[in-house]
């Protein structure tokens, strides 16, 4: 593994923004105070005309973006998940999904390994938050290469999207000539024959690396990337479900309203499966190094592959 | 400030009924006398009243309290042009406290932008005339709102994205005096004086009332003015926002302002034109019933009487 280049989508993103910007001039880019934290400081420097920063006040911003969309500009609004979904829910279900306004909103540091800072930054709910407001798609990319891929599909979708990206550089897994990105479509990383483990955002190496694992005990896992939340890929999972019995979901994000409910509101109506859901677990973070908690919350390859084996 | 032409147009040229008051920017490139946006207001009026009876619901006391600023703007102030809702250098309107879109509807039916008999169908079960505005259901509304605070951070993007394409379009949001009791306001305030935001008009209602009192029991946002200069903002103070001539002369001004945005703080009385709902709080958000109902456009109709007596 230490071959492996790894990389922060946050960090994807910022690139991203930089890249797009040269072809769009209707892009810009919002930050509250962050813009070195959710990189799109790297957007800036190519161009400070573009970047607006709208100080410590996320519920303000999301308004601004609004009323930037409705005279054809495409905004990326760009704050931490916990402020853009949790702060700021309200505006951006109001404001910008109610409208249903081109707004694409680039959320960093989801999840418990933004690390050190502790509970009160670690946004284990914004999926759900995000995924019932009618007409929002909710994009949690997994990797580089997935992460600017979903930047430009979303500027390339018209209406209201949420990108989830991560502070922890994470392995790049999609760095292969057949790659493709499309918004809704599921990708299988790996065929399997006893059990579908459904992973999103950096979970999905977890979910290779236990599929790696499972293999050795003799438990033949497929592993599916799904990397847009909503709309959820039901061809796929159902078509999974009905392939392997059992499905795992995998996510780094609250077991309640996440990808495992989604999967589950799916199944139950589909195809009746039974499902574990591998996430946290209903209870709010801690401080420590990002590595150590997904290792302690179970959600790297280990912990995965543990809760698994045990399940099947 | 803008010449009026003293009115040429036969006193009583408007019907009751508004059927004939379609105003056509395009038909008719002079400006209304005061005199005619007086009429035009209570047009408005009574098709406030008319909608809320008719929805058994809604908001009348602000709205009634903002007709005249409805009528201004819409008749008189901003560049727009009902037939074509989409311009990219139209003028734009936010309405920040959108539960007045009684108001609001009925100026723009007034204006043109759809058939005034679609006023009775407010709050109805399929009608576009949502209890709060809905951009997506109406052509001309620029912004969707309804949840309180959040309308003017959308005219400041509006603003910022003028200045940003060195457009010459102006931007109005009108926003309720308890309705700046939310945090949010002050953030967008604070945003537009910073950023010199001289293409925004922020209007706010000051009729005194909200929902649960007085706003100066409930708790108050006063001294209004001073606040919003600390902001960075010009401050124009109406004594009456109810008088067209003194609306005429504060938005005249604030098209003089350079290099911050405007604040038009204006006092009004909430109900205003409907005796009964004149200053009660309790008409914030309640419709008349039958007998109330005659009694108010009783009311109006004297009103429009008196001003054909001019």
């Amino acid at each position: 593994m230490s071959e492996v280049k790894k990389i922060a989508t946050r960090q994807s993103y910022g690139e991203a923004l930089a890249e797009l910007g040269k072809e769009h001039e209707n892009l810009v880019v919002l930050d509250a105070d962050l813009a070195n934290a959710t990189k799109t400081d790297t957007f800036k420097k190519v161009f400070p005309e573009r970047h607006i920063d709208c100080g410590i006040a996320e519920c303000n911003m999301m308004g601004i973006a609004a009323g930037l969309s409705t005279t054809g500009k495409v905004p990326f609004v760009s704050t931490f998940a916990m402020f853009a979904s949790g702060r700021a829910y309200e505006q951006v279900r109001n404001s910008i999904g109610y409208p249903h306004l081109n707004v694409k909103i680039g959320a960093t540091h989801a999840g418990i390994s933004v690390g050190e800072d502790g509970a009160s930054h670690q946004c284990n709910e914004d999926l759900a938050l995000m995924r019932e407001i009618p007409g929002m798609v909710v994009i949690n990319p997994s990797d580089d290469i997935e992460a600017k891929a979903a930047v430009k599909a979303a500027y390339e979708h018209e209406g209201p999207v949420y990108l989830r990206f991560g502070r922890l550089a994470v392995p790049v897994i999609n760095d292969n000539p057949d790659y493709k990105f499309e918004i809704g479509k599921g990708v299988v990383l790996k065929e399997g024959t006893d059990v579908t483990i459904i992973a999103t955002g950096l979970c999905v190496g977890s979910a290779l690396d236990a599929a790696e694992m499972l293999e050795k005990d003799g438990v033949s896992a497929q592993v599916v990337n799904i990397h847009t939340i909503k709309p959820l890929d039901e061809e796929l999972v159902v078509a999974c479900a009905k392939k392997t019995g059992k499905v795992v979901t995998v996510e780094e994000h609250s077991v309640i309203g996440g990808l495992g409910s989604a999967v589950c509101d799916t199944l139950c109506a589909k195809a009746p499966t039974q499902v574990l859901k591998i996430g946290v677990q209903d209870v709010f973070g801690e401080s420590g190094p990002a590595v150590e908690l997904l290792k302690k919350y179970k959600l790297d390859g280990a912990g995965v592959y543990e809760q698994v084996k045990a399940w099947v | 400030m803008q010449n009026r032409p003293v009115g040429d147009v036969a006193a009583c040229a408007i019907d009751s009924h508004g059927e004939s008051m379609t105003y056509n920017r395009k038909e008719r490139d002079t400006v209304m006398t005061i005199l005619e946006l007086q009429k035009m207001a209570n047009e408005v009026r009574k098709g406030i009243v008319t909608g809320v009876h008719s929805a058994k619901a809604g908001h009348p006391g602000g709205s009634l309290s903002a007709a005249d600023v409805f009528t201004y703007l819409y008749f008189q102030e901003m560049n727009i042009d009902p037939k074509n809702p989409k311009d990219p250098d139209r003028d734009r309107f936010v309405l920040s406290k959108g539960h007045n879109a009684p108001g609001y509807y009925s100026a723009m039916a007034h204006r043109g932008y759809f058939p005034v008999e679609d006023l009775v169908t407010l709050r109805h079960t399929g009608s576009h005339l949502q209890g709060h505005p809905c951009m997506q259901h109406i052509a001309g509304i620029d912004m969707s709102s309804g949840s309180l605070g959040q309308g003017i951070s959308a005219a400041v993007g509006m603003a910022l994205a003028g200045k940003m394409d060195q457009k010459s379009y102006r931007v109005y949001t009108l926003l309720g005096d308890g309705e700046i009791q939310e945090g949010q306001v002050w953030e967008a305030a604070m945003f537009a004086g910073h950023r010199k935001l001289d293409n925004l008009c922020v209007i706010v209602d000051n009729n005194g009332l909200q929902i649960d009192g007085k706003i100066e029991d409930v708790c108050s946002p006063y001294p209004i003015d001073t606040k919003f200069e600390a902001f960075n903002f010009y401050v124009i103070n109406v004594a009456d926002g109810n008088d067209m001539q003194q609306l005429a002369d504060a938005f005249a001004e604030a098209r003089t302002v350079k290099g911050m945005p405007t604040a038009i703080i204006m006092k009004t009385v909430k109900g205003k034109g409907v005796s009964f709902m004149e200053g009660q709080a309790g008409w914030h958000g309640k419709a008349p019933n039958d007998e109330e109902y005659a009694i108010a456009m009783a009311d109006l109709e004297k009103v429009g009487e008196a001003l054909c007596q001019k």
